[in-house]
């Protein structure tokens, strides 16, 4: 573009920047796959032996199972239903003018934009006072809210791609709304839907402050994680940490492949969904 | 576009708003009615009790916490921004079309990866016997302090913001008119010049965003300032996980998590009409 005024140098400088920016997002999560196999309770350098106790304390350890075990759990039934209310919602949004639909949005996007401390306690406080708090189902609602943003976020950008007048023609050759939705619309959403469920499992498998306050006695592996580092040193972080790492970047990845594939405009689709709540705030 | 109210349509628009409603709003909403509620023996009970804000808002602890949580979120949004900014500039201008999708791709991948490892993380690199400062003691200088310490709870922030504020502003810088930066560059304006007075001010709005949400992200945040920076002074978030998780004070953990939304929404609102507000005013 400008390339009869670049200098080399400054060109060569600004891509290690972006290099090196790389290597501080990506060094903590390296460090931990690293420091899981160390056999070193005190982690530092240089390294000691390599080994996998941590990893077989991390296997005998039954409250480990049972946090995986609720983090599942959540993380099935939140994606499920957060992308099923997340669809509708940008479907609504498509195809529908309607009075208050300014608040309608506000109140779908919102919810990524409120600290996680105080949707956390206002959760609990609520959540208790009606006698749903501190159980499995307690975590699944508040995850529901907080990742059906995401959701709707990834349907919506799917739905931009889409022609109006598809629907419309279906109609016109005598398929119902139900039908026109079966067979029209579903189908060219569909990468956008499972990128969504495998999104908003990752934020679910993720997040630990609101699970936190409302979890109870039920916690999930990241609230058992939190619980670790409140306690003494422990490479079992690492292990963990390089499990549940794993875990979200493939379906991190998962729904980018999906969204990259058949759209348009790859990669920017899928990392538009952050950027796209920064639109609607007020 | 039919308007009449059908079953198909409200099937659905409706869970959206009915879950919103009742699982998210109603909480905020209950929240504020909490803050005026009072305990007694250990119990909470329902009450217009504005006991709980005069006490909280004229205890010294409190406003110390929230000078100092403002002021790190403060400097967290402006430090962020000013990190990001050559990173989303390279990868705008410099970065061919398939490197730009990489690179995009790679920085979408952290957003959603355990925040909380990655803080445990830093305390291997932090620690005064990690990873850093082990590489010190190879050219002979250190070591340093560096957990617990104001640094500690910025690397914890930058972890948090940086790769969402690079992306937001990548998104205002992609969408710059090229042929103004053409045009500056055929009159003559330095290579600084142009990026301050071409670049910045036309993609300002999406600038402003990305350190409004670097503020938000940190402003609420209890894991960086209690695992990097030793917890004490304490934040307004660890004020509020403090007082909830220690009993029944829940109207007062209620009262500072009002004051963080009224500032949020202070703030948010300032920010955004800053970032609208026309040029050479």
């Amino acid at each position: 573009m400008n390339s009869f005024n670049s200098n080399r140098l400054i060109d060569w400088a600004l891509k290690l920047y972006v290099l090196l920016s790389f290597g501080f997002i990506f060094a903590p999560i390296a460090a931990s796959f690293v420091f899981s196999f160390n056999v070193d309770r005190f982690p530092s350098l240089p390294l000691g032996g390599f080994s996998m106790i941590w990893y077989e304390a991390v296997w005998a350890d039954p409250l480990i199972w049972e946090g995986l075990r609720n983090t599942l759990i959540a993380g099935v039934v939140v994606s499920a239903l957060a992308t099923a209310i997340g669809f509708g919602a940008a479907y609504t949004d498509f195809r529908y003018k309607f009075f208050g639909k300014s608040v309608y949005m506000a109140l779908a996007l919102l919810p990524p934009t409120i600290p996680v401390v105080i949707l956390g306690l206002a959760m609990l406080a609520f959540l208790s006072n009606i006698s749903l708090s501190g159980a499995i189902y307690s975590v699944i609602i508040a995850h529901v809210v907080m990742c059906a943003p995401f959701a709707m976020a990834i349907c919506r950008l799917r739905l931009s791609q889409m022609d109006p007048s598809l629907e419309a023609a279906a109609w016109n050759l005598g398929a119902s709304e139900w039908m026109a939705m079966r067979h029209v619309i579903i189908p060219f959403c569909k990468p956008a839907i499972f990128a969504a469920l495998f999104i908003t499992m990752a934020v679910s498998f993720d997040e630990f402050a609101v699970a936190w306050f409302v979890s109870g006695l039920n916690e999930t592996l990241p609230v058992k994680v939190l619980g670790f580092l409140q306690g003494q040193v422990s490479p079992r972080i690492n292990v963990i940490g390089t499990f549940v790492f794993i875990a979200s970047m493939t379906l991190v990845v998962l729904a980018q492949i999906l969204l990259m594939r058949r759209s348009g405009t790859p990669a920017t689709t899928s990392a538009a969904a952050p950027a796209d709540i920064g639109v609607v705030t007020p | 576009m039919r308007k009449s109210i059908t079953f198909y349509g409200l099937t659905f628009s409706l869970p959206m708003l009915v879950w919103q409603a009742l699982f998210f709003l109603a909480p905020l909403l209950f929240l504020i009615a909490l803050s005026f509620w009072s305990v007694r023996n250990f119990r909470m009970e329902p009450d217009f009790n504005p006991d709980n804000w005069t006490r909280m808002l004229g205890r010294a602890v409190f406003w110390q916490a929230y000078l100092r949580t403002f002021l790190l979120s403060a400097s967290a949004a402006v430090i962020t921004s000013i990190l990001a900014f050559p990173c989303a500039y390279a990868i705008a201008f410099k970065l061919s079309e398939t490197a730009r999708r990489w690179a995009i791709f790679l920085m979408v991948i952290p957003f959603f990866t355990s925040y909380l490892v990655r803080v445990y993380s830093w305390q291997i690199f932090l620690s005064d016997n990690g990873i850093f400062n082990a590489l010190f003691a190879q050219v002979g200088i250190g070591p340093f302090g560096m957990l617990n310490s104001s640094f500690g709870v910025m690397i914890g922030y930058l972890t948090l913001s940086f790769p969402l504020v690079v992306l937001l502003q990548l998104f205002s810088l992609v969408f710059v008119d090229k042929t103004l930066i053409e045009a500056a560059h055929n009159l003559h304006c330095g290579r600084l010049r142009t990026v301050f007075e071409v670049i910045v001010p036309s993609a300002k709005v999406g600038l402003v965003i990305a350190a409004l949400f670097c503020f938000i992200l940190t402003f609420g945040d209890f894991v960086s300032p209690l695992y990097l920076g030793g917890g004490d002074p304490p934040t307004l978030s660890i004020l509020i996980t403090d007082t909830t998780k220690s009993g029944q004070q829940w109207p007062r953990a209620a009262v500072i998590a009002l004051t963080m939304i009224a500032t949020l929404l202070a703030v948010a609102f300032a920010a955004v009409s800053f970032a609208y507000r026309e040029r050479g005013r």
